[in-house]
């Protein structure tokens, strides 16, 4: 059964990141949106723990949220950008849908 | 796909109300069904007609209101957390002795039986929240 998991909180902020990270199963996928697509970004400790949670699990960041806070081409290599539409196919695509908050 | 939303943030606070909307929309654009959009907690306050935004700025509540219209959507208001938030509809107004509602047009105030309703129902259930 693959998870999609949503994480939108800043990992300079909260926890959220890191109970994701810490529970996410091999073959699942995480959406980073609103202030999470800071997880993503090159040179900070989260993006290190992200790119090794990379070699188990599918990373995407939501498209909009990025370009809203100027993190654009500022994104460690392999997560993928998706729009809102992307948003419903991953929601579609996976079993169900856990929200880190 | 049977899609339910579950709102737990109020409007013009983080960004969950805004991304609630987006995905929402989104869903309804590929032509996914959106069972019930469910506020719950300080999501509630998506629900007021009174909010007066700068006319310059996105109407939040406006916004829920012309969906639900165009598509016929179900935005169902958590009623304990409503009570408590001060949200009324006509039927709360008079059953406490208040003198005014308001609650937005699209938007109606029930239990969270509803929000179960909408997990066992909807194929998908995604939270927006703080």
């Amino acid at each position: 059964m693959a998870l999609l998991h949503t994480v939108n909180k800043s990992p300079f902020e909260r926890n959220a990141f890191d109970a994701c990270l810490a529970n996410a199963k091999s073959g699942s996928a995480v959406l980073l949106m609103e202030d999470g697509v800071y997880a993503a970004v090159k040179g900070t400790p989260a993006a290190k723990k992200l790119g090794d949670a990379m070699k188990s699990v599918k990373v995407y960041v939501l498209g909009p949220d990025v370009d809203a806070r100027g993190m654009t081409g500022k994104l460690i290599d392999g997560v993928q950008s998706v729009d809102y539409g992307g948003f419903v196919d991953l929601v579609t695509q996976h079993n169900a849908v856990e929200s880190w908050l | 796909m049977k899609l339910a939303v579950l709102v737990n943030e109020g409007p013009y606070t983080h960004q969950a109300s805004d991304s609630a909307y987006q995905f929402t929309k989104a869903a309804l654009e590929k032509g996914h069904e959106i069972f019930r959009v469910f506020f719950y907690h300080d999501g509630v306050n998506n629900g007021t007609r009174l909010t007066v935004p700068p006319q310059d700025e996105r109407n939040i509540v406006k916004r829920w209101s012309e969906l639900a219209e165009k598509h016929k959507l179900d935005l169902v208001i958590c009623i304990a957390a409503a009570q408590r938030r001060g949200l009324l509809d006509e039927g709360e107004m008079k059953r406490h002795g208040k003198d005014a509602s308001n609650i937005a047009s699209g938007f109606r105030i029930s239990g969270l039986g509803q929000l179960i309703e909408a997990g066992i129902q909807a194929e998908r259930l995604v939270t927006f929240g703080d």
